[in-house]
């Protein structure tokens, strides 16, 4: 009897010892990421698995890197079975792409010590409450929302821009605060009318808004998350501009929009495997900035005069060195 | 200063832009009114529409069949009908329980429009939205001209379809039919009237009129299709059915009510309209229309309520 419970340890030694030699080996980075869209969502998500593209692509391929995802993970229960299945599965970082995950995040990252995780936009990475294996990010989403501004305002012939926003929170918010901030930097005369939608996926609510803000005189309209793309078509067919962020929403419509800026996480993305090879698991927070060139611009084919662009670029020179302090929040 | 539009150019822009986005439920309540008229509640519309929605916009986009817009519309009825035989098949044949079926139908119309959206679209799809039909001598009027006739050709033909089925369900043997099928369909039978067929002819036009309201949303209003773009619409149209008490007119009075008080908290929040200094939250104001919507249905008394008797009972011979 003893001589069998002594085999049975060993055995299982030997298997756990195996089992860890197994993990070890330098087979490909395992990531996986659960989204609340889609990864054509010309938004939020799209920024993201772009970024683990080209990570994935530098690295070597799905040899070196490989990538699952989850798309239309509204459902925030759906959505933490989802990474729980990813953790138990293995793979070595999961990420949670969106702010709404984080309850669940900080609820199963303790029963998976092994595996790194990965939220935002958030700031959090549970360092206070004993996590070791969560990374946070976030995006300066005013300081690009800054820049368009200051180009919508030169842009605007009637002095009317409307801002098509999803829910007044996270980086919807910072970006719609950035751009008024801006907007009043280079057209003072300019108003801007804001409404939310308090969805990020309806679109038709952003046509709604999109059509009212059109009917009130605007001829430049912004916004952010994936509902806007109702809203890009209706101010295209209206012979308007767009201002976008998160992603590059020009190739779509690229005699609207003006200018996108663009949510870069392949730094972000990078650093996290990094880390993670040199034995960190987590608890590094990173921010896109201008600066650090997490931030970037894409322009459409919208024919732009060289003083609006001399104008954009002051801005992000100025808000690069300090010059230029965008607020997050506003006074109401 | 931007923000000077005078209240009248705001209310008639306000209600103008209210009769477009009261289109697709228009639509898709009329046809689930002739659906329930006969007794049979089809709570597949909101799979319906997305299914609609897509077709319509793949037939007319660059990236699909770069098909005249009617043709879209068009297209979107068809799969809207051949959804309909399935729910009528499912309903009326099998006598599904009507309530699990609907859910059913919707849930398939999510994930098939999903599909054909990533497979054929890859993610992506636009479309122009039909232009405004101005009508000769009527589009210039102010105020009227504005708010009613400057509309697109489906807005017009929802509009129509309010009195012609109020002719259809109250004038003509059909109508009779309908009616006596979805209040007594024992009595119906005995006088002779066969009572599935007429239940597969009002759940195959309600499906029809649901595609429709789907390109309306569309190809219609919006010029995109993204996954679940409905988001919940049809469950309003079939809400908007019970709040009308069945009556093309109090549905289409719903519509609107519905359409307006939601066009009317986006100007809220356009012209930052404060209480007391402080701007109204936004979620606040969203939450109008269905806070209006409740309100309604509880203060108003439906005195010529035409429920059908015979609503999601399935008819069975000899039996009820």
């Amino acid at each position: 009897m003893k001589r069998k419970v002594l085999l049975i340890a060993l055995l299982s030694l030997a298997l756990m010892a195996f089992g860890g030699f197994a993990s070890a080996q330098d087979g490909p980075v395992r990531v996986a990421i659960v989204m609340p869209s889609t990864i054509t969502d010309l938004s939020w998500s799209q920024a993201i698995y772009s970024g683990l593209v080209a990570v994935q692509t530098e690295m070597g391929g799905e040899s070196a890197m490989e990538i699952a995802y989850s798309e239309n993970m509204f459902d925030v229960t759906a959505a933490a079975q989802a990474l729980r299945d990813y953790a138990e599965d293995g793979y070595d970082i999961v990420i949670a792409h969106g702010t709404q995950y984080g309850t669940s995040l900080f609820e199963l990252a303790p029963d998976y010590p092994d595996t790194s995780f990965a939220w935002g936009t958030a700031t959090d990475t549970g360092t206070e409450a004993g996590l070791e294996n969560i990374f946070a990010y976030e995006a300066a989403a005013e300081e690009g929302g800054y820049i368009n501004g200051v180009m919508a305002g030169l842009m605007t012939k009637s002095n009317v821009i409307g801002v098509v926003g999803p829910v007044k929170a996270g980086d919807a918010l910072l970006y719609i605060n950035g751009f008024i901030q801006g907007v009043a930097a280079s057209n003072p005369d300019a108003t801007v009318n804001v409404t939310y939608t308090n969805s990020f996926s309806e679109v038709a609510a952003g046509t709604d808004a999109a059509n009212a803000h059109i009917a009130a005189g605007a001829d430049v309209l912004t916004g952010s998350s994936q509902m806007v793309v109702g809203a890009i078509q209706l101010i295209q067919d209206e012979g308007g501009y767009w201002f976008g962020t998160q992603s590059d929403q020009s190739a779509q419509w690229p005699a609207t929009v003006v200018a996108s800026q663009v949510y870069d996480w392949t730094a972000v993305i990078r650093d996290i495997i990094a880390q993670r090879a040199n034995g960190v698991k987590g608890g590094v927070a990173y921010n896109l900035t201008l600066e650090n060139g997490g931030l970037k611009f894409a322009f459409g084919d919208v024919e732009i005069s060289p003083a609006l662009l001399i104008a954009a670029g002051e801005a992000a020179k100025g808000i690069e060195s300090g010059e230029i302090e965008v607020l997050t929040e506003l006074p109401e | 200063m931007g923000n000077d539009l005078t209240l009248t150019q705001i209310l008639v822009s306000a209600f103008a832009l209210t009769l477009g986005a009261a289109t697709p439920y228009l639509y898709a309540s009329i046809g689930e009114i002739f659906s329930q008229r006969s007794g049979v509640l089809n709570l597949g519309v909101e799979g319906i529409m997305l299914m609609g929605a897509f077709v319509a916009i793949f037939f007319v986009s660059d990236k699909g069949l770069q098909a005249a817009p009617i043709v879209g519309v068009l297209a979107a009825m068809f799969v809207g009908g051949l959804m309909g035989i399935l729910a009528a098949v499912i309903n009326v044949t099998f006598k599904a329980e009507q309530g699990i079926s609907g859910i059913g139908l919707t849930l398939f119309g999510l994930g098939m429009s999903s599909l054909l959206f990533k497979m054929l679209a890859e993610g992506v799809i636009t479309a122009p939205v039909f232009p405004k039909l101005d009508i000769a001598g009527l589009s210039d009027l102010p105020i009227v001209g504005e708010i009613f006739f400057q509309q697109n050709v489906l807005v017009y033909i929802a509009f129509a379809l309010v009195p012609i089925s109020v002719w259809v369900l109250n004038k003509t043997t059909w109508g009779l039919q309908i009616r006596a099928v979805g209040q007594n369909p024992k009595a119906a039978d005995a006088m002779g009237v066969n009572v599935n067929r007429v239940r597969y002819s009002t759940v195959i036009l309600g499906a029809t009129l649901a595609g429709a309201a789907g390109a309306a949303l569309s190809i219609g209003l919006t010029g995109v299709f993204q996954e679940n773009m409905t988001a919940g619409r049809g469950f309003i149209a079939v809400a908007l059915v019970y709040f009308g008490g069945w009556s093309p007119w109090r549905v289409m009075l719903g519509a609107l009510l519905f359409s307006a008080a939601n066009n009317l908290q986006i100007w809220a929040q356009i012209l930052d309209i404060r209480v007391g200094g402080t701007p109204i939250p936004s979620n606040l104001l969203g939450m109008i229309p269905y806070i209006l919507t409740i309100l309604v249905l509880v203060f108003t008394r439906q005195r010529h309520n035409l429920e059908p008797a015979a609503l999601t009972k399935a008819f069975e011979r000899g039996e009820n």
